[in-house]
């Protein structure tokens, strides 16, 4: 296991730069849960020439549906949940500043190209690994669309929270290369 | 005849739905500790060790180990002498399955229909119910809580007896590389061979509840299991498709003599936490 690099939001250009494919990561700070119904909602507010709920410039959005908390709880198990299910979405949101993209699974050519525009990186997180993700998740307020339930905005405190670099701000892809190391044909 | 109380089923599922999700069967624990030893990717160890670690303060804390608490998929044995009073059985364990996912803090993902109101049904209602006919006066209840994430992944395909095993391997094969990191990889891969369409992807949701170390009675099945793990093995895709040796845990195959004209194959990925609770009436 390499390094664990330690990183703070809101990123900066920089720290999003040095980020590479594979790299190992843990975040520690404020990053936003938003998903499937939530990106639609957004992407419509976008189209009539709203404002997004959420000033996302420099700031990481977790794809994430968590379960109820229990009693006491800021939150309940959440892990990532499949990111393609956002990719219609995702470049009308980078274009507003996001910078990092988190949750699990392959992306689009049309994603990698608006984060190679923007300067954005995606990281994923260990899928179903969610009672031990949810260890990190410090506080957890709904800030818009609190009518979807678990798919409404929400912003939460993190503090170490573990994710890999899938693909980086260069378009470089971890899929593709962690893979081509272990095919046997 | 033996009398079992509606009430009674729908405690034991809902007691299920809770037990399901927060404890990981020993079976796939075992399965995930022994790929760990095999998997020879640094990264792919970690996110093994992230697995293993997650199951065990599930159960610890009791919580949820996946955040996608599924669908509640179940499978019942019906004893033909047992008679079912105060309800019927499908109303005592959609109140079961209500109750568990609620007291259990478990998240609803059911919405109550497919394509113009995605609307939440509130209780994850309705459960997807299958029912046997078994000899007896007991009720053999298996409940398998199933995410979306594996199970957007699976396929079914008709294939024509002269594509035999060979075209039974490379369908199998080629849905796992389709599927790829999405289903939450080292996933448990379950096959249902023969019948009819319908059939075939019961057989391939059945076979995910069969104990992972177990293989198939019929020694050219149990061989076929062993060969298409292999395969699976061979692509690389390796733990969350960051690459790595063990892609799947185990490939369990279910069968059904079928028509004279037709091969189906279903192929029912599920992911690395192979969650299912049973318990007998």
């Amino acid at each position: 296991m390499a390094e664990q690099i330690r990183i703070t939001t809101p990123l900066t250009d920089e720290t999003v730069k040095n980020l590479k494919a594979g790299d190992s990561v843990l975040i520690t700070g404020v990053i936003y849960a938003a998903r499937d119904a939530a990106h639609k909602r957004m992407v419509e507010a976008l189209d009539r020439g709203e404002d997004l709920p959420v000033d996302f410039t420099g700031q990481m959005v977790y794809y994430v549906g968590p379960s109820p908390a229990k009693p006491g709880e800021p939150i309940g198990s959440a892990g990532p949940t499949t990111s393609g299910r956002m990719d219609a979405y995702a470049p009308r949101i980078l274009d507003k500043g996001l910078k990092g993209m988190i949750g699990k699974g392959y992306r689009s050519d049309a994603v990698v190209e608006s984060m190679k525009k923007n300067g954005v990186v995606y990281l994923v997180a260990t899928g179903g690994a969610a009672a031990l993700i949810s260890k990190t998740i410090k506080a957890y307020e709904v800030v818009a669309y609190g009518d979807l339930g678990p798919e409404a905005i929400a912003r939460m405190e993190v503090v170490d929270f573990p994710a890999i670099v899938a693909i980086d701000s260069e378009g470089r892809n971890f899929y593709h290369e962690g893979q081509k190391i272990y095919r046997q044909k | 005849m033996r009398t079992i109380q509606a009430q009674q089923i729908t405690e034991a599922v809902a007691k299920l739905a809770i037990d399901a999700n927060y404890y990981l069967s020993e079976d796939v624990y075992n399965a995930l500790v022994a790929g760990k030893t095999k998997e020879e990717s640094p990264l792919g160890r970690e996110i093994f060790d992230q697995i293993i670690k997650n199951a065990d303060i599930a159960r610890a804390e009791a919580k949820p180990m996946c955040q996608d608490t599924g669908l509640a998929v179940i499978f019942v044995e019906l004893g033909q002498d047992a008679k079912i009073e105060g309800g019927s059985l499908e109303a005592a364990i959609n109140a079961g399955v209500a109750k568990g996912y609620t007291d259990g803090y478990l998240r609803k993902s059911a919405v109550a229909e497919p394509l113009f109101n995605r609307k939440n049904t509130g209780n994850n209602t309705p459960a997807i119910i299958h029912v046997e006919s078994v000899p007896g006066d007991q009720i053999k209840i298996v409940l398998a809580p199933k995410g979306a994430g594996s199970e957007n992944k699976s396929a079914l395909k008709m294939l024509i007896p002269a594509d035999g095993v060979a075209g039974v391997k490379k369908f199998v094969v080629e849905t796992i590389e389709n599927a790829g990191s999405n289903p939450c990889p080292p996933i448990v891969v379950g096959v249902g061979i023969g019948g009819t369409m319908e059939k075939a992807a019961y057989l391939a949701k059945k076979a995910l509840i069969r104990p992972l170390a177990k293989r198939n009675e019929h020694p050219d099945y149990a061989k076929l299991e062993g060969e298409l793990l292999e395969l699976i093995n061979k692509t690389g895709i390796g733990p969350q498709g960051l690459g790595g040796r063990i892609t799947a845990l185990a490939v369990n195959i279910e069968w059904y003599p079928t028509h004279i004209a037709s091969l189906p194959v279903a192929v029912n990925i599920n992911c690395h936490a192979t969650r299912h609770a049973e318990v007998v009436l």
